[in-house]
């Protein structure tokens, strides 16, 4: 029998939620949710073939306000639950939203292994320079001098440069970009879901209430002046000495994803409970 | 980072319709947006503001989709109507946002939309070659002067509001 199915055109409305977001107005974080229903709709994904995989922080409050499977873990936490995922569901489309915070300080032994591991999946950072929903701590993007009540004098820390250690620890596929810019956005998200392995896309999303300086990021902010390469020398010179605002998809790797071969585990549960018995 | 939008091409009057089909349905996201972030922060004044802007916005495009006729300018819209790099003419800009902005600010953000619409209409007529093409860009630029007029008249009964306008007595910062 010849079954006659047309592929169904998605909008972006298919992949919003009832659930209103309780970012501060002006956040760059409602562009990014903007961008990723686009990228969504742009690939024709089913919204019941997508998880979004979240750990704490005002980014990760995004799976609630998508109609996707989601999934709201824990501190830093998310790459392990959307590796988990990933390796059991190959079918799904899995991407994993976090901030600076969650992702570099307290995930960030996560992140490297995550790279390392290249599971097919899309992280998102979205990076404010900021612990924004604690009010205003520094985060392991902050910069030096920010100097707040919290952090008199600035921390005088080096900030962590999250491209370079994505491409060291092996990331499969590395951007950056604006989240002023949601089409551009949309389109490089839509570029990472697409690329095999593991893709890591930072978007700048500014803090307009811990961070009201960052709304000059849509001034700052600037093509990647060369395009995009494959080759690991390359990429580690110009993110060496990347400006911080580049925006681009910067790197394009060819290593396969990593994906455990489907089978039964060869031991029965109840046997092996039997050796933790007291 | 883009702030003046790539277009997309205008070949024919199918082409127009759709795309100024689709910046009225980008404004009226937006403003539907901007009213429901004004409802969760408790400004009420600008939640009636933008959802009236969103309506005005959607009659806009209704009447666009009647215009058309039998051709599916919803879908045509989908296919071709993207503003490949920046934004729609007449999307808000979020990132003005601000938790006690006040009608001023909001017939600002309205008032920039409809100034960049009307300079997209205005392009495509001084350079389309398509005869019915310029004429209803024409009919289009008219009408966002109008609208530009109309934004005009407001801000008349909403003046630009103190520089203390943004000081909040229990303000967010609240370890500073």
């Amino acid at each position: 029998m010849t079954m006659n199915v047309e592929a169904r055109a998605y909008k972006q409305a298919d992949y919003k939620s009832d659930v209103k977001p309780i970012w501060c107005p002006g956040c760059g974080d409602y562009h990014v949710l903007m961008s990723f229903t686009r990228a969504f709709a742009q690939l024709g994904l089913p919204p019941e073939e997508v998880v979004v995989v979240s750990g704490i922080g005002c980014s990760s409050r995004i799976p609630a306000y998508t109609n996707c499977y989601g999934f709201h873990g824990v501190h830093g936490r998310s790459l392990a639950i959307a590796a988990g995922l990933k390796v059991t569901r190959p079918d799904l489309t899995v991407v994993v939203a976090s901030g600076d915070g969650d992702g570099y300080s307290i995930g960030g032994n996560h992140f490297l292994h995550a790279c390392r591991r290249n599971v097919d999946m899309t992280y998102v950072v979205m990076d404010n320079h900021i612990y924004g929903m604690t009010k205003g701590q520094p985060s392991p993007t902050t910069e030096p001098e920010f100097d707040t009540a919290l952090s008199p004098g600035g921390t005088k820390v080096r900030p962590f440069h999250p491209l370079v250690v994505a491409l060291a620890s092996g990331a499969n596929f590395i951007a950056r970009c604006f989240s002023g810019d949601p089409n551009q956005t949309a389109d490089v998200l839509a570029e990472a879901i697409k690329h095999p392995g593991f893709s890591f896309v930072e978007i700048l999303s500014p803090c307009v209430t811990f961070r009201p300086d960052e709304r000059a990021w849509k001034e700052q902010v600037h093509p990647a002046p060369v395009a995009e390469t494959s080759d690991q020398g390359k990429a580690a010179r110009r993110l060496m000495t990347d400006d911080g605002f580049n925006i681009g998809i910067l790197y394009r790797g060819t290593r396969a994803p990593y994906q455990p071969a489907a089978g039964k585990a060869d031991i029965d549960l109840s046997e092996l409970e039997k050796d933790f018995e007291l | 980072m883009s702030k003046s939008p790539v277009a997309p091409k205008v070949g024919n009057l199918n082409d127009l319709l759709a795309v100024a089909y689709q910046i009225e349905i980008d404004a009226v996201e937006r403003y539907r947006l901007l009213a429901d972030q004004m409802e969760i922060h408790n400004n009420p004044e600008l939640v009636k503001i933008f959802r009236d802007l969103a309506r005005a916005e959607g009659i806009h495009g209704e009447e666009i989709r009647r215009l058309a006729g039998d051709f599916d300018v919803v879908a045509h819209a989908r296919e071709m109507a993207k503003f490949a790099k920046g934004e729609s003419p007449e999307e808000a800009d979020l990132s003005t946002a601000h938790y006690l902005m006040t009608p001023w600010h909001a017939l600002q953000l309205s008032l920039a939309g409809e100034e960049r619409a009307l300079a997209y209409f205005t392009s495509i007529v001084e350079t389309a070659k398509d005869a019915k093409v310029k004429e209803l860009a024409g009919e289009l630029m008219e009408e966002e002067a109008e609208h530009v007029n109309l934004v005009h008249r407001l801000l008349r009964k909403y003046p630009e509001p103190s520089k203390t306008w943004a000081d909040d007595l229990d303000p967010p910062q609240s370890l500073e």
